[in-house]
């Protein structure tokens, strides 16, 4: 496996795999994190993947960065470059989503910038598996990848103040949830029933990178069976905010 | 209402007073910020003199006047800003143990110098810890602290805390050497990044020379700078995890320094990273200060903070 490394702190080392986004790094940077918080254990405080890089977060007082750098190249070295079964170690995780103008405003201009009826964009976003680039913006905010050409559109001029949790939005060739209400610039296109975050669970966020994730179009009464919820203003009633 | 807790009853809860521990560890990539109190120095004097451990839970608060009311006998250290601490009514020491009955009410005044203070108790505060074993209050996230619901104090909160145990109770105080006079002028160490191969020889030598201001749009995310703008080369980079104390520099070409509530990656250009004891110290800069920065190696920052690590975690 390609990788070099710099000093981002007292005490924090980035890798670096590779210089460009790249779904083919997702894979390879997920089995470095688990192969070193496996070698590492306590003495790595953090493990922060992202597009191209994985930041480390060390403990000053039980390593040094020569220390901490020998076992990371011990490990790293022994990684295979390839897995041959990709495949098979897919884990995937199907999130249902009600596509609909109701709970994703954004819809129907994508679908006619697109040329597209709205069940066709539908199911050109929902035939593809995407992979968790990275985890960040907020608690559980995943960065998914990547969105077909024809789909991909750029974010908004001006972010709405207020996007629900569990919406599900597009930003030029990325699709995401967002975990909790927050502002956003993103396409918004539908909504999952599904809680991507929560503090008290054992497992907080749904989402991490590395996963791949699929959605499942639901239709209006198994969102709601689900848990889901409708707004109650209809989306571009909200002051600031053109109608389109 | 659990009738059977006692503690320090707020009753002025100040500007921005937020429970504070050492923060978070192995919840960054889950997008969670690492929070913890801004400045370690204070804080972790304020739980020594009370023999608590280091990592304890204390009360952050900015820009003073809070009053409370202990509900039962115990010790408190009050440490950092330089504000007037009273109780009923009459003036007490900084950077001391002071002892506590029930009812006696304590006020803090605005800060003349500084701008935070740490409060501890005897015992540390009974605050469950949750996300990244810690009770960091991060309100952007709305998670930790008193509630976990990451809002700061507010009057009739309860701080939760035991009746002091050790009789007589410690008396102790900060050795006027380890008080830091927080209207010093402040040079920032900082370990250059991979990423200085971005910014022209004369913005380095700009950043290294020149007097920047901290900004009042400084938060607990990040230390805004006003001064000489720095250029950059080349376009925003792919987004990648953020170290404490990052100095990023976007378009406008102005730094910020990214802190313990920063978000946990982020794309643009990055000088280095200001080492944590500098960063302690900046905690304490009100906005207006000059700073300044120096480069410092690896080698030695490490040195520095193993030595304040050590220092507060060896046996009291």
């Amino acid at each position: 496996m390609q990788w070099r490394y710099d000093i981002s702190g007292i005490d924090t080392v980035t890798l670096h795999f590779g210089r460009r986004i790249d779904a083919a790094l997702v894979a390879p940077i997920h089995r470095a994190a688990i192969a070193l918080k496996a070698s590492l254990g306590a003495r790595l405080l953090d493990a922060v993947p992202s597009y191209t890089t994985l930041l480390l977060r060390y403990d000053v007082l039980q390593d040094d960065l020569a220390s901490l750098m020998g076992q990371v190249s011990e490990v790293l070295n022994q990684l295979p470059d390839v897995t041959e079964d990709v495949d098979a170690e897919l884990e995937i995780i199907e999130v249902p989503v009600f596509y609909h103008p109701s709970v994703g405003p954004d819809l129907k201009r994508l679908a006619q910038r697109a040329g597209f009826s709205v069940e066709e964009v539908v199911r050109r976003h929902s035939e593809r598996l995407y992979q968790v680039f990275a985890i960040g913006f907020a608690p559980g905010f995943a960065y998914l990848g990547e969105v077909a050409e024809e789909l991909s559109v750029p974010r908004l001029a001006n972010p709405r103040a207020k996007v629900p949790a569990g919406t599900l939005g597009i930003a030029d060739t990325q699709t995401a949830l967002y975990p909790i209400v927050s502002p956003g610039g993103w396409n918004l296109i539908g909504r999952t029933p599904l809680t991507l975050f929560d503090q008290s669970r054992a497992q907080s966020s749904l989402l991490e990178a590395g996963q791949t994730v699929r959605f499942r179009p639901i239709a209006q009464d198994e969102y709601l069976e689900l848990g889901g919820r409708l707004d109650d203003l209809p989306w571009g009633m909200e002051p600031g905010l053109e109608k389109s | 209402m659990t009738h059977s807790r006692l503690g320090l009853l707020i009753e002025k809860p100040g500007f921005l007073s937020l429970i504070q521990d050492a923060g978070r560890r192995g919840v960054m990539h889950l997008g969670l910020a690492t929070g913890g109190a801004m400045d370690r120095h204070a804080w972790a004097w304020a739980n020594y003199l009370l023999g608590n451990c280091f990592g304890a839970a204390a009360l952050e608060i900015t820009f003073g006047q809070v009053e409370f009311v202990s509900q039962l006998s115990t010790s408190i250290a009050i440490t950092g800003a330089e504000v007037t601490v009273t109780v009923n009514g009459a003036s007490q020491p900084l950077w001391a143990t002071l002892s506590l009955k029930a009812g006696d009410r304590v006020a803090l005044s605005a800060p003349r110098a500084g701008l935070r203070s740490y409060l501890a108790v005897a015992g540390g505060f009974s605050v469950a810890v949750g996300l990244g074993n810690s009770c960091a209050t991060l309100h952007r996230e709305k998670t930790g602290g008193l509630h976990r619901d990451g809002q700061p104090l507010k009057a009739g909160d309860l701080l939760p805390c035991e009746s002091q145990s050790q009789n007589p109770p410690l008396q102790r105080q900060v050795p006027i050497d380890w008080i830091p006079d927080y209207r010093e002028a402040l040079i920032l160490d900082v370990i250059m990044g991979a990423q200085i191969e971005r910014f022209p020889s004369s913005s380095l030598e700009c950043f290294f020379t020149q007097l920047y201001t901290l900004s009042p749009q400084s938060d607990r995310m990040g230390a805004r700078l006003n001064g000489p703008a720095l250029e950059v080369f080349g376009e925003r980079l792919i987004s990648e995890g953020i170290s404490l104390g990052a100095v990023q520099v976007p378009a406008n070409g102005l730094p910020i320094i990214l802190l313990n509530d920063r978000q946990t990656i982020g794309g643009y250009p990055k000088l280095g990273a200001v080492t944590p004891r500098s960063l302690d110290a900046l905690a304490q800069r009100q906005p207006g200060s000059q700073l300044q920065f120096r480069p410092v190696v690896l080698y030695e920052a490490q040195r520095r903070e193993k030595a304040f690590l050590n220092f507060f975690n060896k046996t009291l």
